[in-house]
């Protein structure tokens, strides 16, 4: 059970933190300054909440163990975050349109989360959901704008979309750490949780005027540590200076 | 996207604390007015300015001609009797 929590809570955490380094990469280039602004603002509350739940991890992990030390000084392996979340940003419809498939998921899932039994994940809930009730709003109404706007963005999220859904079935995929952590009181019906997103999913499309990809088969293995290529670059940016210098301070 | 092409821009009004009024911040760009009180959010409210936000599409607003200034001001200038000061108030009100 303290291993699954502790997985659990990396998992939690490490979407956080992969989602929050890949959006931080839109700093300085996003489309127009507010959504420059925007889109850092997410990715600080991204950051945020990694911090509350790395640091709970660290807890569990025991005294040597630091936020920072989980952060900056695991390989991909130990890596427990979605796949979708380390693939590359792609145009900003792809971005958009990730955060969408994600943050609709990520709202739902932190709603039950408020119901944890575990005291520190429903604390860190409380505090989320306020941001991740915004993110998903934001997502939502872009994918609208660009799904419904010129022939071009139409197009391109269109495209984004098709490529991107394989990678979405991994959010509601249960495996056995899970399972535990729903019959424990700690985690969420990801069963449940799949049918609210498929119907708030086919909702925003509806609005969007884009088509639902019909594809079946799903990628897996992130939650388990089995990675794309891709996360090795996102670490190797986020986690060089630190490897460097170690013992650094502020 | 060429967003100077069809991104409007609009003027922008927070409200600090109840009681007090919108007052303008600034302005921004957005494709519509939903998506400039997004946009308000995050570019004017970040560090806690405001509880409430107004948006007006920057045209919607008509504006007074530098040219005419010295007609519309100018001629308030010397009539300091239009200032409640001239009055006096009586120690029990306080300060007003």
């Amino acid at each position: 059970m303290n291993k699954e929590l502790q997985e659990y809570t990396l998992r939690l955490g490490d979407n956080a933190l992969i989602l929050g380094q890949r959006l931080a990469e839109w700093c300085g280039h996003g489309p127009v300054l507010e959504q420059d602004i925007a889109l850092s603002n997410i990715a600080l509350d991204h950051l945020g909440q990694a911090r509350m739940l790395l640091n709970y991890a660290a807890e569990q992990k025991g005294e040597e163990f630091t936020e920072d030390k989980i952060a900056f000084f695991r390989d991909i392996f130990e890596y427990h975050n979605l796949l979708i979340l380390e693939l590359e940003n792609g145009d900003w419809g792809k971005t958009i349109c990730r955060q969408f498939l994600f943050d609709t998921f990520n709202y739902f899932l932190y709603t039950d989360l408020l119901q944890s039994k575990d005291e520190t994940i429903r604390s860190v809930a409380q505090k989320a959901i306020k941001e991740i009730s915004y993110h998903a709003q934001w997502s939502a109404e872009w994918l609208i704008r660009l799904g419904d706007g010129t022939d071009e963005s139409h197009e391109r999220v269109q495209s984004s979309l098709n490529d991107l859904w394989e990678w979405s079935g991994e959010m509601f995929t249960p495996d056995a750490v899970d399972e535990a952590m729903l019959e424990a009181g700690i985690g969420a019906d990801l069963n449940a949780i799949k049918e609210r997103w498929h119907q708030k999913v086919d909702q925003i499309l509806d609005l969007a005027k884009l088509d639902k990809p019909a594809g079946e088969w799903m990628q897996s293995g992130g939650k388990q540590g089995d990675h794309t290529e891709y996360l090795g670059f996102v670490l190797a940016e986020m986690q060089h200076i630190p490897r460097m210098h170690p013992e650094a301070k502020w | 996207m060429s967003t100077k092409d069809n991104w409007k821009i609009w003027e922008v009004f927070i409200r600090s604390r109840n009681g007090l009024n919108h007052k303008h911040v600034g302005s921004l760009h957005a494709p519509d007015a939903e998506m400039a009180v997004k946009n308000a959010r995050d570019v004017y409210t970040r560090r806690s300015e405001g509880i409430s936000i107004w948006v007006v599409p920057s045209d919607a607003v008509t504006a007074s001609s530098p040219d005419e200034s010295e007609p519309l001001f100018t001629p308030a200038d010397d009539k300091v009797y239009r200032h409640p000061t001239f009055y006096e108030i009586p120690d029990e009100i306080g300060h007003m």
